[in-house]
């Protein structure tokens, strides 16, 4: 983390870059936000830890306004999302020095919690510099530990790899963290009956509380307006807000983003309600991958998403009532 | 809120047979918006349209609803007539009920509810319709042909003599094409370069007609009526207006080794070259791979023979930038690569060769100087066995599914001409079918069968085996004698698939021109608009299309020219108003847009907006109404909804949705 | 002859413009019977329909959607089918994966000149409908009781 701090302080300071983009620290050890950094001294409140899950690509879309380039730290997974809002021309490559950053697996404090660890005081282990594999964390009721791996965030158990897609320098080291299958969970609620995936997904669903957090967070809902908020299809409309919006909204999300999700997991991370958001777009990539060959948004600049691409000898849809 | 007035038609008895019409115009009335309903027995009637002329007068209509058979039959019709009464003609909409509903149910109740809701939809769609233009747009009166061979030729000739400007790109040193290359054409055996030079003289002295040889296109943008095409005049460094095309240079040039193009790689041509005698221009080019000047500096033996200094090694390519009204494709055909065809020995035998190489063979300015010879030895054959459909009806991917349409008439061709030239000379045939719908095609045929003894065998040919004493052994199947047949030939003649030029492909992406699986250009309509591209202002002529013939070819050309001169004879053009269009403020410029669009109608801007109090530039998608032919794939494609298509956006068909469904 | 309490499905048809609604009209001018139940809206091609379209057709209570267009390659506008196909297949996949009954959507090709298949496919349809009953979980995928 020094090495980083040092190396911001420095491309301030000679002019490169206007500002840093980067995490500060939060309220809790566990929460650090992401913030912008425009003067060495305000670097001081920098950290780059375990608990930095935030991509911070979308971020990069109102910084391509600003005057000067922006220093972005960007972990692997995320550089497929700022190569993704690259090919949708939402940010500015000049406007952006990437230094893309180590990643050991990011942490999930919900995870630690629910192995009946409570009043977390501090954590050690979550550093960035340090390969630790065991958490060690101060609590109000004495010293507990935690495997590291078993308060990895979710999409990090699917890691789809240590390399930056996309960057300026790097610093840190990475580790692979993928011990899953990523489609397993697709596959499970695939094997269950009508009823059984009904019941699924009206159990997960009905949790929704409509904040938004998800479509915040998300960097491929980076559109200037939502549908969802324009007149467009008449969903802003107070009568349809009850409905239409409430009841399709993440069937419509997940559809808006296919082909164009890179799978970073930012939001079931933020989803106050812990709904397993990326079921839904990872069911889309499996498909995808399945139907119209393998494909990874994010993973090339420039690369025609599948939804405005064909073959001639496509699968019909059909095919659906087919796949059992 | 609109002020709408429904006009539900009998149809005679078509409709009100099973649509209680009276009961559909009071159910109707209290539909929001609709201020006037009433019906008539026949709407399309002169009478009929005179009474919406009325209700829109006397209850101040803003919008329409008729509701009678399909939109297909006179949507146009009620849209003139609204517009005669003074309304925008776009602010009528036509409820189907009579092959979508009177025609197919029997029973009145259920027809008169559905119809009832048929009416529903297109009033809430109604409600939602605005007034919409069409654009103007204008027509530069001018014609690009890519290809100049005999389609090219022929549709530039006709376009021409209808008294417009014409263009014609053509890639290699000299028009003409493939037919320049045919030695006798069926079925009446002309000289092939007796019929086809005249017209190429025609082409390069007409002077509305001008020759762009040894030229590429490069570049397309615009639209129908207005094209701007950037053509790369590739250096021939000769320069044309010095040269009188006496042919000193090619006689001295001393790199005598590069195989020519003309005579199918049988013979060999100089470094500085035209492709043959007749060649227009007669100005030849250097070819800079084989030119010992360009290769080691040292040479430069034609600049000195050249009295009229006509020779420059400095001469670059040129762009030239063309505008155009209208855009012909006509860029022609090759035969396929035989790599996949090991069994019939084509790469190991120079007795083995494709039936375009045997023109060559037996034209008089060919490599062999029209003596029937076989290459490996320039010893006369004495038999010769012709393969049929090879790389043709096939399938596997070797070769190409279609039938290439040409191959059994000038294999008949062939035959007759060595028989008759050669009558010591056995010819057999191996075929699958013989296929010759056409003109006297049939009677030549037999012609080659009865008249000049053509061994005609039903069967295809495993295999071709060279021997050591230089023959081929042929072995073929007999399907009618149920036999297997050997035979000795010292002469094999593949019929070889045609394939669309390689450069096609290119060609229709630049043009958004649409493309099949086999690489021929896709027509606008496969029987109403053969010779038209679903693209407007592009149209096709020859073989780039579908295999053809020379008859068919040149008809087809005479076709798309007279599509041109219609297009051209227009001052301006009136474009439909029902195309996509962006919302500035919800555009994000991502460009996924564009990527779905078939008619490259869509480009981006850096626009300056104001957001609510926010002034920023922002990347912005614009739809080019003249290019934009309204399909709605960029609506879908678009994340955020700005993209919307007038006269069938997203709040007319939810609303057309929610009033079905109610 | 028709009892009351029948089950009458709603049922929204997209038809693009150039082949399917022209073969609707063909099925129409033929006289080939198929329920009222189906409606038809017309669009330019299939690729007009936007999955939103369908979504809220089933949330305002259609119990089948059905979309037609040309057959692939014969499209008006050369190349729409083939994202509509791409798009309707991953809707579908998608409404499955959510426990919807399959078969409530569907798509079919049918050219201007299939005046017979259009109405052998409304009548399929209809009655594939009819088995699958009313569309209970899309008018309720909000999952809020």
């Amino acid at each position: 983390m020094q090495e980083l701090i040092t190396r911001a302080k420095e491309l301030l300071e000679n002019g490169t870059v206007a500002r840093v983009l980067g995490w500060k620290i939060g309220d809790l050890p566990y929460n650090p936000e992401p913030a912008f950094f425009e003067t060495a001294e305000s670097l001081d409140k920098f950290v780059y830890n375990g608990f930095c899950g935030a991509n911070l690509s979308k971020y990069m879309i109102e910084a391509s306004k600003l005057e000067g380039k922006t220093l972005v730290c960007l972990k692997p997974c995320d550089t497929y999302s700022f190569n993704q809002l690259l090919t949708e021309h939402r940010v500015d490559r000049d406007k952006a020095y990437i230094i893309g950053v180590g990643c050991k697996g990011k942490l999930d404090v919900e995870k630690i919690k629910k192995t009946g660890i409570k009043g977390i005081v501090s954590i050690s282990g979550a550093e960035a510099d340090s390969a630790c594999d065991t958490l060690e964390i101060d609590t109000l009721y004495g010293k507990k530990s935690c495997a590291y791996g078993d308060a990895m965030l979710e999409r990090c158990h699917v890691c789809k790899g240590k390399e930056h897609k996309i960057y300026d320098e790097l610093i840190g080291e990475s580790r692979d963290t993928a011990d899953k299958e990523r489609f397993a969970e697709v596959e499970m609620i695939e094997a269950m009956s009508p009823e059984e995936k009904f019941a699924f997904f009206q159990k997960e669903l009905s949790k929704c509380i409509r904040c938004n957090a998800c479509r915040n967070v998300c960097p491929a809902c980076s559109c200037r307006k939502c549908v969802f908020d324009s007149n467009k299809f008449d969903s802003a409309q107070k009568a349809n807000v009850d409905s239409f919006e409430e009841k399709m909204f993440h069937i419509i999300r997940a559809f808006h983003v296919a082909g164009r999700c890179t799978d970073c997991g930012e939001c079931s991370r933020v989803c106050p309600q812990g709904i397993p958001l990326h079921l839904f777009n990872r069911k889309f990539i499996k498909d995808i991958d399945e139907l119209y060959g393998d494909y990874t948004a994010g993973a090339e600049a420039g690369s025609l998403a599948p939804l405005t691409d064909f073959k001639m000898d496509d699968a019909e849809p059909s095919i659906v009532n087919e796949r059992g | 809120m609109q002020r709408i007035g429904v006009f539900v038609c009998h149809c005679g008895s078509n409709i009100a047979a099973t649509v209680d019409v009276k009961k559909v115009v009071e159910v109707i009335r209290s539909e929001p918006g609709v201020v006037h309903a009433e019906d008539y027995q026949y709407m399309c009637s002169e009478a009929g349209q005179e009474r919406i002329a009325i209700a829109v007068k006397e209850h101040k209509l803003t919008g329409i609803v008729v509701c009678s058979c399909s939109p297909r039959m006179h949507e146009t019709t009620f849209r003139k007539a609204a517009e005669r009464a003074g309304l925008n003609p776009y602010m009528v909409e036509i409820a189907n009920i009579r092959e979508h509903c009177s025609w197919i149910h029997k029973d009145i109740n259920e027809g008169t509810e559905k119809a009832v809701i048929l009416a529903r939809a297109a009033v809430a769609k109604v409600n939602l319709n605005t007034p919409l233009y069409p654009g103007e747009s204008r027509v530069t009166k001018r014609a690009l042909v890519i290809g100049g061979g005999i389609a090219g030729i022929q549709t530039a000739l006709d376009i021409a003599d209808a008294g417009y400007e014409v263009d014609i790109v053509e890639k290699t040193p000299s028009i003409g094409g493939i037919m320049s290359q045919l030695d006798k054409t069926f079925p009446t055996l002309d000289c092939s370069a007796c019929i086809l030079t005249p017209k190429m003289v025609d082409a390069a002295a007409h002077e509305k007609i001008k020759l762009y040889t040894y030229s590429e296109v490069e570049k397309v943008s615009g639209f129908v009526g207005d094209f701007t095409v950037d053509i790369r005049k590739k250096a021939r460094y000769v320069d044309a207006d010095k040269c009188t095309g006496c042919g000193l240079c090619q006689e001295k040039c001393p790199s005598k080794k590069t195989p020519s193009e003309f005579n199918r790689g049988l013979g060999n041509r100089s470094a500085i070259y035209t492709p043959f005698a007749q060649a227009i221009p007669n100005v030849p080019v250097i070819d800079t791979d084989a030119c010992i000047k360009f290769k080691t500096g040292k040479c430069g033996l034609c600049q000195k023979v050249c009295a009229a200094g006509a020779i420059d090694y400095t001469q670059k390519d040129e762009i030239v930038t063309e505008k155009y009204g209208a855009i012909v494709v006509a860029t022609g055909f090759d035969t396929i690569k035989l790599d996949n065809y090991d069994e019939y020995a084509y790469n190991q035998s120079k007795d083995v060769i494709t039936s375009l190489e045997l023109e060559r063979v037996m034209n008089a300015a060919g490599p062999t100087h029209g003596h029937l010879e076989r290459l490996s030895d320039g010893k006369a054959p004495k038999e010769i066995v012709f393969i049929q459909c090879v790389g043709s009806r096939c399938s596997d991917d070797r070769g190409k599914p279609y039938c290439s349409k040409i191959c059994c008439m000038y294999t008949a061709k062939h035959a007759m001409l060595i028989r008759d030239k050669y009558p010591d000379v056995n010819v057999t045939v191996f075929y699958i079918d013989v296929r010759t719908p056409g003109k006297n095609f049939d009677e030549f045929y037999r012609r080659a069968v009865e008249q000049y003894g053509v061994n005609y065998v039903k069967g295809q040919v495993g295999k071709v085996i060279p021997q050591p004493n230089g023959k081929l052994l042929v072995q073929g199947s007999d399907l009618l004698d149920n036999k297997q047949i050997l035979k000795e030939a010292d002469m094999v003649v593949l019929a070889t698939a045609i394939e669309p030029n390689k450069d096609v492909r290119k060609i229709a992406t630049m043009l958004t021109a649409s493309i099949d699986t086999n690489n021929f250009l896709t027509e606008a309509h496969a029987k109403l608009r053969p010779v038209e591209s679903p693209t407007a202002g592009i149209f096709l002529s020859g073989v780039c299309q579908g295999p053809k013939d020379i008859p068919e070819t040149v008809s087809q050309a005479g076709a798309a020219a007279i599509k041109v001169v219609g297009l051209l004879a227009k001052d301006k053009l009136m474009t439909n108003p029902c195309t996509a269009h962006a919302d500035e403020l919800l555009c994000n410029g991502c460009s996924t847009c564009a990527n779905v669009c078939p008619y490259g109608a869509i480009s981006y801007e850096d626009k300056q907006v104001n957001d609510h109090g926010i002034r920023e530039t922002r990347r912005i998608a614009v739809v080019n109404n003249a290019l934009c032919q309204g399909c709605g794939a960029c609506t879908v494609a678009c994340p955020s909804g700005a993209m919307d298509l007038q006269g069938f956006s997203n709040r007319q068909i939810l609303a057309e949705v929610d009033a079905i469904c109610r | 002859m028709s009892v009351n309490n029948e089950f009458k499905p709603k049922i929204v048809a997209f038809c693009c413009n150039w082949c399917s609604y022209a073969g609707a009209d063909l099925a129409g001018s033929s006289r080939l019977a198929y329920p009222a139940d189906v409606k038809i809206i017309r669009v330019p091609c299939s690729c007009r329909v936007n999955p939103m379209f369908i979504l809220r057709a089933f949330e305002k209570g259609a119990d089948g959607v059905i979309i037609c267009g040309c057959h692939p390659g014969d499209c008006h506008y050369s190349t729409g089918n083939y994202y509509a196909r791409r798009r309707m297949t991953l809707l579908f996949s998608m409404l499955d994966y959510i426990g919807v009954e399959k078969g409530r959507a569907r798509v079919e090709w049918v050219s201007a000149a299939e005046g017979v298949k259009f109405a052998d496919t409304m009548n399929s349809f209809v009655s594939k409908i009819k088995d699958l009953g009313e569309n209970v979980r899309l008018g309720d995928i909000r999952c809020k009781n």
